[in-house]
C-alpha cells in the first residue's frame, strides 16, 4: 500500500493505477477463493485429518473464504475512505453473531428442556 | 399442462368469496374502463408507471397501502362480526377453514402490504426532499422495488379468487405450514408473495440507506439531518439486516415443501422450533422497521406545530440508534412459552424491558417539545397527541408481557392481540396518517380538508379504544386468539363493543376517501402556493409544492439544523432559490419500464411456482433475465432539463406565490 495518495487510503481492490492492476487483484482473489474451495473438499474427504476436527476445519476455511470475498471482491478495508463500508461490516458481523450464537443458545436450551419431537409424537399415539 | 390449476380452484361454492370477487371485479373493470375511455393510459404510463421519480414512487406506495388497507380491514370486520355472533352454541357465519384464511390474510396483508408500503412510501417521498437532494441513490432500482411489492400484492389478492390462502396464521409456523398438514396452495401463495415483495423491500432498504449515507445536501452533516431521516436510516439498516433472514427462512420452508427437504418437519431431523426462532429474528426488528419512521414523523410534526426546535435532538438520535441495535436482542420474547429455560427467558425479558427505555426518552422529548410551545392543533398534531396517549398504554402492556411468568398467562390470548394492535394502530397507523396529512400538500400542492381530517382522527381514536380495550379484558378472562367461536355467553357483550369499535374505524376509512374527493374538488381554495403551508422547519418546505422533477433548482447549503427555519429567520433568506440566480442544465434519470416489466415476469414466475406450472415458470424466469439484460444494454439513461425550462418553472412559481 505504498502507492496511495497521502490523504486517502485504498482498499486492495480499489487501485488508482489503471484497469490492469484492478484485474490482477480480482484474479488473485479468484485464485485464493478456488484454493480455499478445493481445500474444503479435500478436508471433507481426506483421512489425514482427525474426524471430529473436520467441521472446525471447514468452518475456518469458510471464514477465510468470506475474508477473501470481502477484501478482494467487495474491497472492504479499514482505510479512511471506507468508513461507511467498515461500519456496515461491523454491524453485519454483530447481527450475524447475535443470530448464530443466539440461535445456538436458544435451540440448545429448547432441546434440553423439551421432550424430543420423536418422543412427543410417540406420546401422542 | 396447467399443473395443479383447474376450474375447481375457483371457489364457486362460497357465496361470500364470490360476491367479494364480483364486487372487486366490477370496481376494477369500471376503473380500467374509465381510464381507457378518458385516454389516460399514455399519461399514466409515461408519468407514473415508468416513473423513477422518488416522489411519484412514494405516492404509488401510499396508494397501494390505502387500497390494501381496505382489503385488510374487510377481513378485520368479518372477524369481529363472526365473534360478535358466534357465542354459546352459535357458530357464526364463517366456517373454521374460511375463518382461518381470513385471520391469516388479515395479519399478512396489514403488516406486509399496508404498513410496509405506507412507511416505505413516506420515506421514499420525504427523505430525499429533507436531505436536500434530487433523488434517491438508485432511482431505477427504486422503481423495481415498488413494482416487486406490487407483484406481491397481486399474488396475495389473486389467492382470494384462484385457490385459497394460508390457514396458518400470519407467520405460517411449521409443522402446520408443511406439506403434510397444508397440502393446498394457500401456504405457497403466502410464501411466494412475501418472497417477491420482501425482495422489493430489501432493495428499497439498500437504496434508502445508501441515499442517507451518501447523498446529502452540501453541509448537511449527520448531526444536522432531520430526525425523520435518522429514523429512516435506522429503519432501513434494520431492513437490510433483517429481511435476508426472512428470505432465507422462507427459502428453507419452500425447500421443505417443494423439494422434500426436512429443515422444519417433525421427522428426519427437522426442527420446527428453528423456524420460530428464525422468523422472529426477522419479526422483532420488523416491528421497529415500522414504528421508527412513525416516531420520525411525530418528531417532525411536534416540532413544526409547536413552532420550536425538537427538544433533545441528540437524545432522540441516540434513542433511535439504541432501538436499532437493541431490537435485534429481544426476539425470544415472542416464544417465552416454547420451552427455553429460566436463564434464556430472563435474559430476553430483561432486554425487552430495557428497549422500553429509549422509547420512553422519545415520549419525554415530544412532551418537552410541546411544553411552552405555541401549539397549533392541526390534523397532524391530533394524530400525534392521540399517538402519545395511546402508544404509552400499548408500550406498558408490552413491558407487562415482557415478564416471562406474566407472558405464560397472556401468551396467545386476546390480551396479546390488543397489545400489538395498540402499538400498531396507535403507533404505525397514527404515524402514517400524521405523515399523510402533513406531507400531502407538499406532494400535490393543496391541503386536505381539515374538518374531515379531524373527523377521521376521532373515528380511528374512539374506534381503536372501543375495539381493543374489550380485548384486553377478554384476554384476561381467557379468550384465545384465532378463536372461531366460544361457549361463554358472558364474553358476547364485550365482543359487541369491539364490533362497534371496528364499525367506527370503518367510518374513518370511508371518510378518508370522502376527504380526498372533497379536497380535490375544492383544491382551488386550499392551494399551497408558498411551498411551506405549515411554517415548516426542514428542507422539503423550501421547494415549491408539488416539487419539480429535480426537487431543488439550487442545491441548498446547510449550515444549521432545521435549515429551512434558520433560513426563514435570517434577514436575507439564503436557501429559498432566487429566480435571478444562474441556472445550469439539470440531469435527471430517464423514466424506464424495467421495473414494471421485471415485476410482470416475476408475478408470472410466482404464479407458476404456486400452481406448479413448469413451462410458465420457465417463461417467467427467462422474462426476468431478458428484461434485466435489456436494461444493461440501455446506455441513454439520463435526460437533461434545459436551463430555460428550469427558469420558466421558477418564474411561474414566484409569480404564483406573490
Amino acid at each position: 500500500m505504498q502507492s496511495q495518495s497521502p490523504a486517502q487510503g485504498h482498499a486492495p481492490g480499489i487501485n488508482p493505477h489503471g484497469a490492469d492492476h484492478h484485474a490482477r487483484s480480482y484474479l488473485v482473489g479468484l485464485g485464493y477463493a478456488i484454493v480455499l474451495t478445493l481445500a474444503s473438499f479435500w478436508a471433507a474427504s481426506t483421512p489425514l485429518v482427525y474426524g471430529p476436527a473436520v467441521p472446525v476445519l471447514l468452518g475456518v476455511l469458510a471464514i477465510a473464504q468470506m475474508g477473501v470475498h470481502l477484501a478482494f471482491f467487495l474491497h472492504i478495508s479499514s482505510a479512511p475512505d471506507q468508513t461507511n463500508n467498515f461500519l456496515a461490516l461491523i454491524f453485519g458481523l454483530f447481527v450475524t453473531g447475535l443470530v448464530v450464537f443466539g440461535s445456538l443458545a436458544i435451540m440448545s436450551h429448547l432441546n434440553h428442556a423439551m421432550v424430543s419431537m420423536d418422543q412427543l409424537m410417540k406420546m401422542q399415539r | 399442462m396447467l399443473g395443479r390449476l383447474s376450474l375447481a380452484a375457483i371457489p364457486f361454492d362460497q357465496p361470500i368469496v364470490m360476491i367479494t370477487v364480483g364486487t372487486i371485479g366490477v370496481v376494477l373493470f369500471a376503473v380500467l374502463a374509465l381510464v381507457t375511455v378518458k385516454g389516460w393510459w399514455p399519461y399514466l404510463w409515461r408519468e407514473w408507471i415508468t416513473s423513477v421519480d422518488h416522489k411519484r414512487i412514494g405516492v404509488m406506495y401510499m396508494i397501494v397501502a390505502l387500497v390494501m388497507l381496505v382489503r385488510g380491514f374487510a377481513d378485520a370486520i368479518m372477524m369481529r362480526t363472526q365473534l360478535a355472533l358466534a357465542a354459546g352454541h352459535a357458530q357464526g357465519y364463517l366456517p373454521p377453514e374460511h375463518y382461518d384464511q381470513i385471520f391469516s390474510a388479515h395479519g399478512t396483508i396489514m403488516i406486509f402490504f399496508v404498513a410496509m408500503p405506507f412507511v416505505i412510501g413516506l420515506m421514499n417521498f420525504a427523505v430525499p426532499l429533507q436531505l436536500g437532494v434530487r433523488d434517491v441513490a438508485f432511482p431505477v432500482l427504486n422503481s423495481v422495488s415498488f413494482w416487486l411489492t406490487a407483484a406481491g400484492v397481486l399474488l396475495v389478492n389473486l389467492s382470494l379468487f384462484v385457490g385459497e390462502f394460508a390457514r396458518t396464521g400470519w407467520l405460517a409456523y411449521p409443522p402446520l405450514s408443511e406439506l403434510a398438514y397444508s397440502p393446498g396452495v394457500g401456504v405457497d401463495y403466502y410464501l411466494w408473495s412475501l418472497q417477491i415483495s420482501g425482495l422489493g423491500t430489501l432493495l428499497s432498504g439498500i437504496n434508502l440507506t445508501t441515499t442517507i449515507l451518501k447523498l446529502r445536501a452540501p453541509g448537511m452533516g449527520y448531526s444536522r439531518m432531520p430526525v425523520f431521516c435518522w429514523t429512516a436510516l435506522a429503519s432501513n439498516l434494520l431492513i437490510v439486516a433483517a429481511f435476508p433472514v426472512l428470505t432465507a427462512t422462507f427459502a428453507m420452508l419452500l425447500l421443505d415443501r417443494y423439494c422434500d427437504f426436512h429443515f422444519f418437519t417433525n421427522d428426519l431431523g427437522g426442527n420446527p422450533m428453528m423456524y420460530i426462532n428464525l422468523i422472529w429474528i426477522w419479526g422483532h426488528p420488523e416491528v421497529y422497521i415500522l414504528i421508527l419512521p412513525a416516531f420520525g414523523v411525530f418528531s417532525e410534526v411536534v416540532a413544526t406545530f409547536s413552532g420550536k426546535p425538537l427538544f433533545g435532538y441528540r437524545s432522540m438520535v441516540l434513542a433511535t440508534m439504541a432501538i436499532c441495535v437493541l431490537s435485534f436482542m429481544v426476539w425470544l420474547h415472542h416464544f417465552f412459552t416454547m420451552g427455553a429455560g429460566a436463564d434464556v427467558n430472563a435474559f430476553f425479558g430483561v432486554m425487552t424491558m430495557i428497549i422500553a427505555v429509549p422509547t420512553g426518552v422519545k415520549v419525554f422529548n415530544w412532551l418537552f417539545t410541546l411544553y411552552g410551545g405555541r401549539v397549533r392543533f392541526s390534523v397532524p398534531m391530533y394524530w400525534t397527541i392521540g399517538f402519545i396517549v395511546t402508544f404509552v398504554i400499548g408500550g406498558m402492556t408490552g413491558v407487562l408481557m415482557a415478564i416471562p411468568p406474566a407472558d405464560f398467562v397472556l401468551h396467545n390470548s386476546l390480551f396479546l392481540i390488543a397489545h400489538f394492535h395498540n402499538t400498531a394502530i396507535g403507533g404505525v397507523v397514527f404515524g402514517v396518517m400524521a405523515g399523510y396529512s402533513y406531507w400531502f400538500p407538499k406532494a400535490f400542492g393543496f391541503k386536505l380538508n381539515e374538518r374531515i381530517g379531524k373527523a377521521i382522527f376521532w373515528c380511528w381514536f374512539i374506534g381503536f379504544y372501543l375495539a381493543f380495550m374489550p380485548l384486553y379484558a377478554l384476554g384476561l378472562m381467557g379468550a384465545t386468539r384465532r378463536m372461531q367461536h366460544y361457549p361463554d355467553l358472558h364474553w358476547q357483550p364485550l365482543m359487541l363493543v369491539a364490533l362497534a369499535g371496528a364499525v367506527c374505524i370503518f367510518l374513518g376509512i370511508i371518510l378518508t376517501g370522502v376527504q380526498l374527493a372533497v379536497s380535490i374538488r375544492a383544491r382551488a381554495r386550499n392551494l399551497d402556493l408558498t411551498g411551506d403551508p405549515w411554517d415548516g422547519r426542514t428542507l422539503e418546505w423550501s421547494t415549491p409544492s408539488p416539487p419539480p422533477a429535480w426537487n431543488f433548482t439550487h442545491l441548498p447549503h446547510v449550515e444549521r439544523r432545521d435549515a429551512h427555519w434558520v433560513a426563514k429567520q435570517a434577514p436575507k433568506p439564503s436557501i429559498t432559490p432566487k429566480p435571478d440566480r444562474a441556472v445550469g442544465p439539470i440531469h435527471v434519470p430517464r423514466n424506464t419500464p424495467i421495473g414494471v416489466f421485471v415485476a410482470f415476469f416475476t408475478a408470472i414466475l410466482g404464479f407458476a411456482l404456486i400452481w406448479r406450472i413448469d413451462w410458465l415458470a420457465v417463461i417467467g424466469l427467462v422474462g426476468v433475465l431478458a428484461v434485466g439484460l435489456w436494461h444493461v444494454w440501455q446506455t441513454d439513461r439520463e435526460m437533461v432539463i434545459a436551463p430555460d425550462e428550469v427558469t420558466e418553472f421558477e418564474r411561474r412559481n414566484v409569480k404564483e406565490a406573490a
